[in-house]
């Protein structure tokens, strides 16, 4: 539980963090998700500085919420989310999910959250049914209950009874996803963490993931992370958007709010793209390695 | 309890994912019987050759125990390296289970499918080799050093299994080397004292030097286990040291892993 000032009692001119100041007047639920101040280095090599991938991060996400991340390859999205993933240590500021420590009470966040990431990890000679069976086991779901709602999620994603016998392996890359996405899913994941899940996905099976989302959103009160490059499906599916440059928050708002401020501001068309193009200086089509780790 | 219960329900999920690995890879795992039971058959009919059934029968045990206790290596060692190839490690790090949880699932099967594989090539032998005698044997000292040593190896294993966590690529060969060097100084076909004199002391560092000791004691000589003090107390030593160790070891190359990106998928 946090405690934070009520809107009446701010005081025009003061910054957020002076206004704690004042005596604490309500008390408002946790959110969703708080990053605040993060900042994470690599060391690719010992005798070179450290390249830092994210750089004093702030967010704030209300329950309930989708909210989008955009940025170029690079921009640091992949190591933010493992940062909330516990997959990254924090070399500086904090992050709480639902009010819990996200080191402190590692294993309390670890129950809350779930991840799709842009490549279907699995193992691919077990069927969907097997890779399913092991990550329910994991959160502690018990075997028959686990089998009865993937089978139910993955028909829901459009994948036949027929396929979860048969390896994964032998399944197109965007059935795999879909897999992928029952995965996180099948955990019932307050905060789920999609990152670019429907890259690769013929335009279909994006569609039918992007409903899905939705429909985790609105029936199961999941809150939602989306990184993504695709604009158009952050223009559909996500409330707000910030936008990462080299590791920093160099925008945040709605999308009207992004176009706006770039038609006004820096005289671009109010399109998505544009907001994209102002805030990073760069190409969509830019090819820089993903984030700043190590992989020697 | 009900933690405890929930923790080896846990431990469960790596035992069963393990067992359906085994059922869809039968085709290598047959492979790979066949290689290690034609492979101690080859080393054990040295001794046959030999016209020497003492020298058969510690040919025969250096070749089954070994292969007993390199499997349960295997399988604890490659734990993080068989996640990594599959991409799954992130996922496994991010789920709700702790460490020792996740290590006691990888143990127990580890242990299971060895006494599994094991049988099997300890049957055959016992075909092609009529003239052994079991019933002449001392199989409850053997028993209880092969239970006893399993827990020395799976802390090894444990320690052997951070190295493909912390080199991401030369960590599963780094393994293979560690093995490789344990069953050239534990005096699996032939007694340590034929070994050069630093190799001897090293020798004493290797749970299997202990276990291959008793074992050939009870099923060569028919000793019992009260009479073998000095074998047993190293490995009790060894097993309570090296589980805590390994779980220690592990914790803190997790930690490395996750401060310098290194769970990351390579591949």
């Amino acid at each position: 539980m946090t405690t934070t000032l009520a809107p009446e009692l701010n005081i025009a001119g003061l910054a957020p963090d002076d206004a704690v100041a004042f005596p604490v007047a309500t008390v408002a639920p946790a959110p969703a998700l708080l990053v605040e101040h993060v900042t994470k280095r690599f060391r690719p090599e010992r005798r070179k500085p450290p390249v830092i991938a994210i750089d004093d991060v702030s967010l704030r996400l209300e329950r309930g919420a989708i909210h989008g991340i955009l940025g170029a390859n690079g921009s640091g999205k992949s190591t933010l989310i493992r940062l909330v993933c516990g997959l990254l240590t924090l070399d500086e500021g904090r992050v709480e999910v639902f009010g819990l420590d996200i080191e402190r009470d590692e294993l309390a966040v670890k129950r809350l959250i779930n991840r799709v990431s842009v490549d279907a990890a699995f193992f691919k000679k077990l069927s969907p049914m097997e890779n399913l069976l092991f990550a329910a086991r994991l959160y502690g779901l018990d075997a028959g209950a686990a089998r009865r709602e993937a089978t139910r999620i993955l028909g829901r994603l459009g994948i036949a009874q027929s396929r979860l016998g048969r390896p994964v392996e032998q399944m197109s890359r965007g059935m795999q996803q879909k897999v992928a996405i029952a995965r996180a899913l099948l955990t019932s994941p307050t905060l789920l963490l999609l990152d670019e899940p429907t890259t690769g996905l013929d335009p279909r099976s994006k569609l039918e993931v992007q409903a899905f989302v939705e429909e985790v959103n609105t029936s199961h009160d999941a809150t939602i992370v989306l990184t993504t490059h695709d604009l158009a499906e952050a223009e559909r599916l996500c409330g707000r958007i910030t936008l990462l440059n080299g590791g920093r928050v160099v925008a945040e708002g709605t999308t009207p709010e992004l176009k706006r401020l770039v038609a006004e501001r820096h005289g671009q068309p109010e399109t998505l793209e544009a907001v994209f193009m102002t805030f990073t200086g760069r190409s969509l089509d830019d090819d820089v390695e993903e984030d700043g780790e190590t992989d020697a | 309890m009900a933690l405890l219960t929930g923790e080896l329900k846990a431990s469960y999920a790596f035992v069963e994912r393990n067992f359906f690995l085994t059922r869809r890879y039968w085709g290598w795992e047959l492979a790979f019987l066949v290689y290690s039971v034609a492979g101690a058959l080859s080393i054990s009919l040295i001794g046959a050759a030999a016209g020497d059934d003492r020298l058969l029968l510690t040919l025969v045990i250096g070749a089954v125990f070994w292969n007993y206790l390199s499997v349960v290596f295997s399988w604890i060692a490659e734990t993080i390296a068989v996640e990594r190839w599959e991409g799954t490690l992130e996922y496994t790090f991010m789920a709700p289970v702790r460490r020792w949880t996740q290590l006691l699932g990888s143990c127990l099967y580890a242990m299971a499918y060895g006494l599994v594989h094991t049988a099997a090539m300890l049957a055959v032998l016992l075909v092609f080799f009529p003239q052994l005698r079991p019933e002449s044997m001392n199989v409850l000292t053997a028993g209880a050093f092969v239970l006893l040593g399993s827990f020395s190896f799976v802390g090894i294993g444990m320690m052997a299994a951070i190295l493909p966590l912390l080199y991401v690529e030369r960590g599963a060969q780094m393994t293979f080397v560690l093995q490789s060097c344990l069953l050239l100084v534990s005096g699996v076909y032939y007694p340590v004292s034929v070994l050069p004199g630093w190799m001897q002391a090293v020798s004493h560092l290797s749970p299997a030097t202990y276990v291959l000791a008793g074992v050939r004691a009870g099923l060569l000589n028919g000793t019992p286990i009260t009479a073998l003090w000095g074998d047993i107390l190293p490995l009790v030593a060894m097993g309570i040291a090296l589980i805590p160790a390994g779980l220690w070891a592990f914790g803190r190359a997790e930690r490395h892993a996750k401060r310098t990106g290194k769970l990351k998928r390579v591949g």
